[in-house]
Order: structure tokens, then C-alpha cells, then sequence
């Protein structure tokens, strides 16, 4: 290899990596300029107490969504129960329910003032002791029932396509079904495991909707107390950058739980093997199970959020739902569009060149999706604050060329969520065999014919994985959007933030389900495409 | 125009905003579980008899950082803290994200006073005749209730200077501060109109004429001490 | 197309992988690098098509250079097909979309009757639709192989191409693509450690040691005149005994001076290790030579001896199956002394 060609894809890894350098840079900057006096009150009074809870948030919502969407993957895709088919996609639904929507639902309906405690009581009599939801418990089981079909996609993917082989020979050596899992098929799937727990780990770390809703203090709501009520920007930077580090701890974590195991080609032979009937009670219970966990993750809480909206549609629903839902849709979809050309180019150049300048660059550029948006909202400020400021030394006036854009709010959605496109982008190249590569250019294929007639079609299902998760998750962003919307530019996320903030259930409760029925749709071809790669292999 | 409509403790000195409505920070009470009479001021709901019977919105919301800010003027921070801390002792339950939540707390029997903007009393009150919860106005033989505004003001670069304040007039304007009365349960700022029925129903209280800019620039130290004192 | 090596040099780090290699293969010719795992020769395939990038030397196609000092023509550009140890098939594509993949600059009739053409030569015309998956290994290898066939490429490169294939389809298959190659009239170089596939395919064939060509010649002479030890004992079985030579064409040995078309030129006196082919010895019970039966295969048409002589070396026989020795039994041989090589003892 000459130079040359590796500084092509180390320089296209830099470019696909620059928001996220500028945000860091910016972020960096301005915490070094944070009050010291503040920061004494802090370390004193605040940042222990938040940094235990956020360790605790993490670890019992990564605990519980692994171990929820591992064994509802397994059933789903090893056994036979019941309703099995129905519960294989409807397990994934909850990826349509922001955690701030499940997470307003559960504390309307479950806390002392809410639906089911007063029916309760009202049976029991007043004396009835109920655990109160509004508790660390509580938050921790909100967020693990919001994170859980990250584990179960990935899991059950990994269990359909690579488990197959290896689990017939577990058979062969003696082993039950169930040795199977805990022997074969879990080690087997670790590397998807661990990527589906890194996503729930920075889902959480990022949150700040549903700990609001909570009241529960962890640094994303600590950055938002130092920026709007200790008005120190400075600080709350200088606590971003403190979150950082968890994030890149986290991230160490999951390399180190990766270990030496490595995405790779799924066994071409492979065909998905027998699955254990579960007969009897043990049937029952596993759909008891699965039931449970999609009524308390979807469909209960869906149809709360439908028995409010039909309360106040008449009176709430009008035109500007029409603007809202527009909007919603179509910044998703610019969104999905950029971070998928983003996601494809950096996929490309990790792969043309291996250099630690690329990788470097590659890790960077997909770290904001553990950023909390809001850190990211004002990083992108603060960077087209600087940049407008160039443009109007250049051209004079007084005008704001970027702040206040669609183009700055795009921004903000790229460096937040080009690792969701980056995940499954990356992991369709990764199987794509070197020798395919080659046979291809020994055919006479240079690299932009590589890329249109090899790599995006085999990439096929690695695209719209990516086009569809960034799309729901742009829909359901709720801080970046509101910091850096251009003016007017409600959408249905923004709604439900000012008519949470009012503690107005019902009101929120329209544009939520506006939210979750627009996101069913991308949910739902996620579903059929992966029941889909599960019978091709 | 907007000086004579508005009074003084409600808009900027200098004359850079305008209070346009008003909303008291006071004490709600279960009718069926409290009278009137137990009650007095902010400071008093740290008595020992309101041990687990008080019900707090979180500490992170700026109502009530202001509520404290404006304390810190009156008392002094150390007396302030002492109060706070006695609030948190008396916690029935943890603090909530809101103060709907926390009257339908109240109303539901978790806890029998707390203390929440009065328009959020209007709206349920409104909506569900006979909600058991009713205002108390605080600090009456004393300071005065503890009122916040929304209002408007006129950016420095603003292009349409005169239009702009024509529309801040225009808001003021009695048929118009009445139209915003009815929506929003608030107390007119115009002193010349009346609030609605439901919000004239609790009767006339004396606000805390400290001005809302003032208790502003405390509000930092206010969080501090609101940090210190674990209202989380 | 003509291809031609000269002093190809390849090293990683501190390792050599290929060290001066230099050969010729004429066009229409078939070729084949011969040699053990970890001998260099997919290194120096992988040259040649353009995927590693040479330390020296040179490769010319038809005259044209494809690699040398301040030359390097990328992989897509060198019209040099290949088929590849796992095939590469395209996973998304059919037979026929896959054989089609690298014709272009035609229009879609023309594509499709070629890639049709390249499948029926290859015998699976009726299988057009088929995605990769659902062909056996040997028809996804004919697959990859019509493919790096249909442009038409001025040389075609085949990497161990059997090697994930049962041995019964092994030498059919090989066969068939050796007609096919012809058929095309095509210029061919493959790679394999088996010197059995190397002589069912291959023109000529060089033998590769640690990156090192030992020889390169047609099979025959591969296998009856071998230029050194390491070829002699890797191509084909065989054993030494010891011997002295006499003069020219003479050479006394345990079993009697033996003549014949010798290719020693050792001076008389030398001591020399001679090799001994399997075929070389035969069975003869009117011999006064007797050897005893230590190992004994059966092979169907043939038994395969091996035998211990007076001196305790040990040669192997074929022999015609009826006669059926036991071990421990002594049995008669002679030489058949047509072409014998020696390599001086030491």
C-alpha cells in the first residue's frame, strides 16, 4: 500500500468525524473555564451522589434488558410455545415508545394518585402497602422495558443466523437445549450481546426525558441544573466532559466483553435448527412471560396513551398536528438519509484501510450516541456560534447563517446518531469476505463500481437496519431538537416535552401516540426483513 | 402606557420586560384532612406536626428555586436552610416532577399539604368540580404570597422596535388580559381586570412585592443551598 | 497471453516469501506452482493478480508490465481472472448473474449469451437460476470458474481449487476444467500441494520451496528427471539406495550394476543416492535378487510393497495384484533401469 491510498480513507474517517471533534473541542474549552467555586459545591454536594446513581442506572437497566431480551430472543427463536410467531415481532414493538412516553404512562398510571393504586386501594381498602413506582426501582424497570428489544434484536439475530450449526453440535457432544444456550449459544453471541448492551448502557447514560419524569438525578439531569439554574454554561460543559469519560469507560467495557471474538460471516450451510417444543405448562409459562413483558412494554401503555388522546382529541387535534407530524417525519428522514451516507463512508474507509488514524477517527465520529443530546445541542451552537461568525467576517451583516437551521439541527442528529447506522453498516461489511472483493476486481471493478454492485447490495439489509433505527430514534430525540430547531419548527417530540413539563398526561398523550404509531411502520419492516435474513439462512 | 397598566414589583426597572400574568407560589391543603386554620406561612410546613404529611415538587424546577431565592432576601440563607431542611424531614414522599402530580397526591391521600402554583389548583379545580384540594395563601401577615410572572420584553437588535411594543400594549390592554385569564387560570397583571371565577373564588392575598428580577440573581445560591439541604 | 516472472521477490517483516522467482508460461499453456503450505505459492498467485504488491522483480502478461520498479497496474485493471479457494461467489446473485458480473462494455443479449455459453461449457447450463447456496461445491466451483472465464482474461488464475472438494470429484472435476481451459483456448497458472491435481491439469508445473523455485518442467520430467532431492521426494514415490557410480551410464549398487539412460555426470567414483520409483522395481520370481515384504497396500489393480533389501534400505514395488505376498515373505526383483537420477551422498 502507498501512502496515498491510506490517506484517503484516514481523511474521509476525519471528515465523517469532524462534528463530533468540534463538539469535544468545544466541550474541552468551555469546561476549562468553569467557576471553580461551583465546581467546589459540587464535588461536595452533587457530583457523588450522581455519579452513584448513574452507576446504578446503567448497571440494573443493562442487567435487566440483557437478561429480558436474551432469554425472550432464545424463546423466540429456539423454542416453540404458544403464540410464538405473534410474540417473535411483537417483542420488538417497544422500540416504538420513547422511554420518556413509557416513562410519564408509568408514573400516571402507577403512582399513589394514579388509575391502578386508587383501584387497588379502593378494593384493599386505604391501608395497602404498593411499592411506589416513582423510586430507583422503578426508573431502572422503566428504562430496561424502553432498552430490551436493542438485546433482543441483536440476540435473536445472532441466535438465528450463527446458532443453528453450532448448537447441533453442542447436541451431538450431549448437551440439552438449555446447556445450549448458556454454553454454546450465549458465548457464541457475545459479540452481538455486548453491542446490544453498550446500546442500552448509552440509551441510558444519555437519557434525560424519562429520569426528569422520575426525578431522579443522574449527570444528564446534574448538566441541566448547572446550564439553567446555576446559569454556568461552563459547568455544565465541565460535567459533560466528566460523562465522557463514563461513556468511554463503558465503551472499554464492552470491547473487553467482546474479547477476541469478531462479527463475522454467519455459516453459509447453516439452517435454523429444530426448535424445542416447550409443551405444557412450560409453553404456558413462556407465554405468560412474553405476554408480560409486551404488555407492560407496549401494549398497556399504548392503550392508556389512546384512552387519553381520545379524551382530549377533540378539543387538542387540529391542524397543526398535520405540521407537527410533517416535520417529525421529514427531519427523520433527512436525518436517516445523512447518517446512512455518513455510516457508508466510514464503513468503506475502515475497511480500505485498517491505519490507526482511520479507526481512531472512526471511533470518534460514532461516539455522540452516549452524548446527551443537550451536551451536543450546545456543542453544535457553540461550533456554528464560531462559524457564522467567520461567514459574517467574510460577507458583513448581522445574520445567522447555520445557527438556528434545519443544517444545524441536522447536525446535532448526525453526531448523536451515526453510530446507530454505524453499528449494522459496519457488520454488513464485516461479512462480506475479502475474497468477494477481489473476485470483483479481478473482473475489472474499480472502487466506485465495487461499491455500487457489490457492497450495497450485500449491504442490503445492513442499509435499511441503519435507515430504520435512525429514523425512530430521530423521531423520538426530544433535547437537540428543542435547543436547536429552527424557529417554528415544532414536531410531535417537542409537544410532548412542553405538555409533560405541565404534567399534563393527556395532552402529551396525543402527539405520543402519534410518535409510537409513525414508528410502528419502520418497527415493523425491521421485523419482516429480519423473519426474512432468519429463513435465508 | 404599560407602566400605568402594570405594577412596579412586576416588570423590570429599567424597563426591559413586563409581567403580563400572574401566578402565586402558595400552600394547597386537603379539605378533608387540614383546616385553614393550621396554616400559616412557607416556614410553618416545617413543623414537626406536618412530619410525613408534606408533598414537594422537585427541587430542580424553577418555581420553587425561586420560592427559596426569595426566602434567602427575606431571611437571610442560614434561617432559609434551616426551613428547607425541615421541609425535606417532613417529606411523605419523594419529590415529583410536577405539580399536577403532586396535588393529585394530595387529593388521593399521600400526603395533606404542599405547595404548588395556583393555576395548576384552577385547572383541576375546574375540571373536576369539587377536587378536594384548596389554596391557602402564605406568609400573609408577613411578606406577602410569592408570585411569579410571564411577560414579554423587546430585544436589543429588534427590527420593528414600535411594533413590538405596540404588541406588548396590545397584550396588556384589559379585553385582552381577560381573554388570557380565562385560559390559563393566572391572575391578570393589569390590576384593573378580574381573574375568573374559580381563581377569584380564593379570595384576595397580598403577593410579595420583592422584585422578580431580584429573586433572579439569587437563584444560583438558591440551588446551592437547595443542594445542600437534599432537595433533590 | 504469455506470462512471465522475473527475479519476483516477496517478504513480510523479516519473513521471505518468495525469493527470486522466475518462470515463463506461453500462452494457451496450462500451468501449475507446486508445493508444500507456507511454500509461497498463493503469495506469489496473489502477485500476480494484483491483491499484494511485489518487494522486486517484475510480471509482464503479454508483454505489458503489470508490476515492477514504479509500476504497479491495479487488480481491476489487469484482465486476469480468478477462481478463488472458497469460490467468492456473490451471495446475491445467481449462477448466471454471478458468470455475467464481469462483462461489461456489452450489451445485456451479448451478456447473457456469453455467461450462458461459459455455464453450458462448464455443464451447468440448467442451473442459471440457482443462488450460490443452493449449488454443491463442486458446481459453485465450475461457477467461479466459468466466471473468471467469461471476459475473457489473458490469464486465469486458479487457487487451490479442489482442495474443498471430495476426492472423487476431484480428478473428474479436474479433468473438466482442464477441457474447459482448452475450450477456451485460455492461458491458466493454478496453485495446489496435491501433485496428483498438478499432473491431471497442468502443462508444466514448478516446484516451490520455502519461496524458492526448484523446477519447473513438464510433469513427465518433473517426475523422472527431478533436479534435486526436495523435488524428487515431494513429487511422486520414490526411495534411494546408495550407489557408485562407474562411468558414464554405470552404476554399481547392492542390487548389481545398473545401466541405463542416466542423467549423472558424476565422475566414476562418486557415491551417489539413486532414486528408485515405485515402477522401477518389478517383481521378477526368476530374479536371484531377493528382497522381504515388510509393508504391504492394496490398491485393487495393484499391490504396493514395500520391501527390505540385503542392506536394510527399504524400496517400494508396485505390483500386479495377483500376486499376492505375504509379509516376512522373500520375493524376487529387478530394476527396469530406463532413467535413473542420482544425488551425490553427503
Amino acid at each position: 500500500m502507498t501512502s496515498s491510498q491510506r490517506l484517503g480513507p484516514a481523511l474521509a474517517a476525519i471528515a465523517v468525524a469532524l462534528p463530533m471533534i468540534a463538539v469535544i473541542i468545544a466541550v474541552v474549552q468551555g469546561a476549562s473555564g468553569a467557576d471553580p467555586e461551583l465546581w467546589s459545591h459540587l464535588r461536595e454536594h452533587v457530583l457523588g451522589r450522581v455519579a452513584l446513581n448513574t452507576v446504578i442506572l446503567v448497571l440494573g437497566v443493562v442487567a435487566i434488558a440483557m437478561a429480558l431480551g436474551t432469554s425472550l430472543a432464545w424463546l423466540t427463536a429456539a423454542c416453540d410455545f404458544p403464540g410464538r410467531s405473534f410474540f417473535s415481532w411483537a417483542l420488538l414493538l417497544p422500540m416504538a415508545m420513547p422511554a420518556y412516553v413509557l416513562a410519564f404512562v408509568a408514573v400516571a398510571a402507577l403512582d399513589y394518585a394514579g388509575a391502578v393504586p386508587m383501584a387497588l386501594r379502593g378494593w384493599f381498602g386505604d391501608g395497602l402497602w404498593l411499592p411506589p413506582i416513582r423510586s430507583t426501582a422503578g426508573v431502572i424497570g422503566v428504562l430496561a422495558l424502553a432498552g430490551y428489544p436493542y438485546v433482543y434484536l441483536m440476540a435473536r439475530g445472532a441466535f438465528l443466523t450463527h446458532g443453528a450449526r453450532a448448537l447441533e453440535a453442542a447436541q451431538s457432544l450431549g448437551l440439552g437445549p438449555w446447556q445450549g444456550l448458556f454454553r454454546v449459544a450465549v458465548p457464541l453471541a457475545r459479540p452481538w450481546l455486548a453491542g446490544g448492551a453498550a446500546l442500552v448502557a448509552m440509551e441510558t447514560l444519555a437519557d434525560f426525558g424519562a429520569v426528569s419524569i422520575f426525578n431522579y438525578d443522574t449527570f444528564t439531569t446534574a448538566i441541566y441544573q448547572a446550564w439553567f439554574a446555576l446559569f454556568s454554561i461552563e459547568t455544565a460543559l465541565g460535567l459533560a466532559l466528566l460523562l465522557l469519560l463514563f461513556v468511554a469507560a463503558a465503551l472499554a467495557i464492552e470491547r473487553a466483553a467482546r474479547g477476541r471474538a469478531r462479527y463475522s460471516a454467519a455459516d453459509s450451510g447453516a439452517r435454523t435448527a429444530l426448535r424445542v417444543g416447550l409443551s405444557g405448562a412450560r409453553g404456558w409459562a413462556a407465554t405468560g412471560y412474553a405476554s408480560l413483558v409486551f404488555a407492560l412494554g407496549f401494549a398497556l401503555p399504548a392503550l392508556a396513551l389512546a384512552r387519553w388522546a381520545w379524551k382530549v382529541a377533540p378539543i387538542d387535534l387540529d391542524a397543526r398536528y398535520v405540521d407537527y407530524a410533517l416535520r417529525t417525519v421529514g427531519l427523520a428522514g433527512m436525518a436517516a438519509f445523512a447518517c446512512l451516507t455518513l455510516a457508508l463512508v466510514l464503513g468503506y474507509a475502515t475497511r480500505q484501510s485498517a491505519g490507526r488514524i482511520t479507526q481512531a477517527a472512526a471511533r470518534v465520529a460514532t461516539l455522540g450516541y452516549a452524548v446527551p443530546g443537550a451536551v451536543l445541542a450546545v456543542g453544535v451552537v457553540t461550533v456554528l456560534g464560531a462559524t457564522d461568525q467567520g461567514f459574517r467576517a467574510l460577507a458583513g451583516g448581522e445574520g445567522l447563517w447555520l445557527q438556528g437551521t434545519v443544517f444545524a439541527l441536522l447536525l446535532g442528529y448526525v453526531a448523536r446518531f451515526l453510530a446507530v447506522a454505524h453499528g449494522p453498516v459496519q457488520g454488513g461489511f464485516a461479512r462480506i469476505r475479502p475474497s468477494l472483493e477481489e473476485a470483483a476486481r479481478g473482473l475489472g471493478l474499480g472502487a466506485r463500481e465495487l461499491l455500487a454492485r457489490l457492497h450495497l447490495p450485500l449491504l442490503g439489509a445492513g442499509i435499511g437496519t441503519a435507515v430504520l433505527l435512525v429514523f425512530v430514534d430521530v423521531m423520538k430525540e426530544m433535547p437537540i431538537t428543542l435547543m436547536t430547531r429552527p424557529f417554528g419548527w415544532d414536531t410531535l417530540a417537542v409537544r410532548v416535552f412542553e405538555m409533560t413539563a405541565e404534567g399534563d398526561w393527556e395532552r402529551a398523550a396525543l402527539p405520543s401516540l402519534a410518535i409510537v404509531i409513525a414508528g410502528l411502520l419502520p418497527v415493523a419492516l425491521l421485523t419482516r426483513r429480519m423473519e426474512r435474513a432468519a429463513r435465508a439462512a | 402606557m404599560l407602566e400605568a397598566a402594570i405594577p412596579a414589583h412586576l416588570r423590570d426597572p429599567a424597563g426591559h420586560w413586563f409581567g403580563l400574568a400572574v401566578r402565586a407560589r402558595t400552600i394547597a391543603y386537603s379539605t378533608a384532612r387540614v383546616q385553614p386554620s393550621e396554616l400559616s406561612t412557607y416556614a410553618a410546613l416545617g413543623e414537626a406536626r406536618w412530619k410525613g404529611r408534606l408533598c414537594m415538587r422537585s427541587g430542580k424546577h424553577a418555581y420553587n428555586q425561586s420560592l427559596v431565592a426569595m426566602m434567602i432576601g427575606d431571611l437571610g440563607e442560614q434561617a432559609t436552610e434551616r426551613v428547607v431542611r425541615s421541609w425535606i424531614a417532613n417529606l411523605a414522599a419523594e419529590p415529583f416532577s410536577s405539580d399536577t402530580l403532586m396535588l393529585k397526591a394530595i387529593a388521593a391521600g399521600q400526603c395533606d399539604v404542599g405547595i404548588t402554583n395556583s393555576y395548576y389548583l384552577g385547572r383541576l379545580q375546574h375540571e373536576t368540580p369539587g377536587f378536594p384540594v384548596q389554596i391557602f395563601w402564605a406568609d400573609q401577615g408577613g411578606r406577602g404570597t410569592h408570585v411569579n410572572i410571564s411577560g414579554g420584553g423587546v430585544t436589543k437588535y429588534a427590527k420593528n422596535r414600535a411594533e413590538a411594543i405596540r404588541f406588548l400594549e396590545w397584550l396588556a390592554s384589559p379585553a385582552i388580559q381577560q381573554r388570557f385569564a380565562a385560559v390559563n387560570f393566572e391572575f391578570p397583571a393589569n390590576a384593573g381586570v378580574e381573574p375568573l371565577p374559580t381563581v377569584a373564588a380564593w379570595g384576595k392575598f397580598e403577593p410579595n412585592l420583592v422584585n422578580v428580577g431580584t429573586i433572579g440573581r439569587t437563584q444560583p445560591a438558591a440551588v446551592k443551598l437547595m443542594d445542600r439541604a437534599g432537595w433533590r | 497471453m504469455r506470462l512471465e516472472l522475473r527475479d519476483l521477490t516477496k517478504t513480510y517483516g523479516a519473513t521471505v516469501a518468495v525469493e527470486r522467482l522466475s518462470f515463463v508460461l506461453d500462452a494457451g499453456r496450462i500451468g501449475c506452482l507446486l508445493g508444500p503450505s507456507g511454500s509461497g505459492k498463493t503469495t506469489v498467485l496473489r502477485a500476480i493478480a494484483g491483491f499484494e504488491r511485489s518487494d522486486a522483480g517484475e510480471i509482464l502478461a503479454g508483454g505489458e508490465r503489470l508490476s515492477g520498479p514504479g509500476i504497479w497496474v491495479p487488480p481491476e485493471r489487469r484482465r486476469i481472472g480468478m477462481v478463488f479457494q472458497d469460490y467468492a461467489l456473490f451471495p446475491h446473485l445467481d449462477a448466471l448473474a454471478n458468470v455475467a458480473f464481469g462483462l461489461r462494455d456489452v450489451d445485456r443479449a451479448a451478456r447473457r449469451r456469453r455467461a450462458t455459453e461459459l455455464l453450458e461449457l462448464v455443464g451447468l447450463a440448467d442451473h442459471a437460476g440457482k443462488l450460490p447456496h443452493e449449488l454443491s461445491g463442486g458446481q459453485q466451483q465450475r461457477v467461479a470458474l466459468a466466471r473468471a472465464l467469461a471476459p475473457r482474461p489473458r490469464l486465469v488464475l486458479l487457487d487451490e481449487p479442489f482442495s474443498n472438494l471430495d476426492a472423487e470429484v476431484r480428478m473428474e472435476l479436474a479433468q473438466q476444467v482442464r477441457a474447459a481451459l482448452r475450450a477456451e483456448g485460455a492461458t491458466a497458472l493454478l496453485v495446489t500441494h496435491d501433485q496428483r491435481e498438478a499432473f491431471a491439469i497442468a502443462d508444466e508445473i514448478g516446484v516451490l520451496r520455502a519461496g524458492r523455485l526448484e523446477q519447473w518442467d513438464a510433469p513427465w520430467t518433473l517426475y523422472h528427471s527431478p533436479a534435486t532431492r526436495f523435488v524428487a521426494d515431494f513429487v511422486g514415490e520414490g526411495s534411494f539406495i546408495q550407489g557408485t557410480v562407474l562411468g558414464p551410464g554405470r552404476v554399481a549398487t547392492e542390487l548389481g550394476i545398473i545401466e541405463g539412460q542416466l542423467t549423472l555426470d558424476q565422475p566414476a567414483g562418486t557415491l551417489v543416492d539413486l532414486l528408485l520409483r515405485p515402477d522401477d522395481v518389478i517383481h521378477d520370481d526368476a530374479s536371484a535378487l531377493q528382497a522381504e515384504v515388510v509393508e504391504r497396500v492394496f490398491r485393487g489393480a495393484q499391490f504396493q510393497y514395500k520391501l527390505r533389501l540385503p542392506s536394510g534400505t527399504t524400496a517400494l514395488s508396485f505390483v500386479p495384484s495377483h500376486h499376492d505376498h505375504a509379509i516376512g515373505e522373500r520375493i524376487g526383483i529387478r530394476l527396469d533401469a530406463q532413467h535413473l537420477v542420482g544425488f551425490p551422498r553427503g
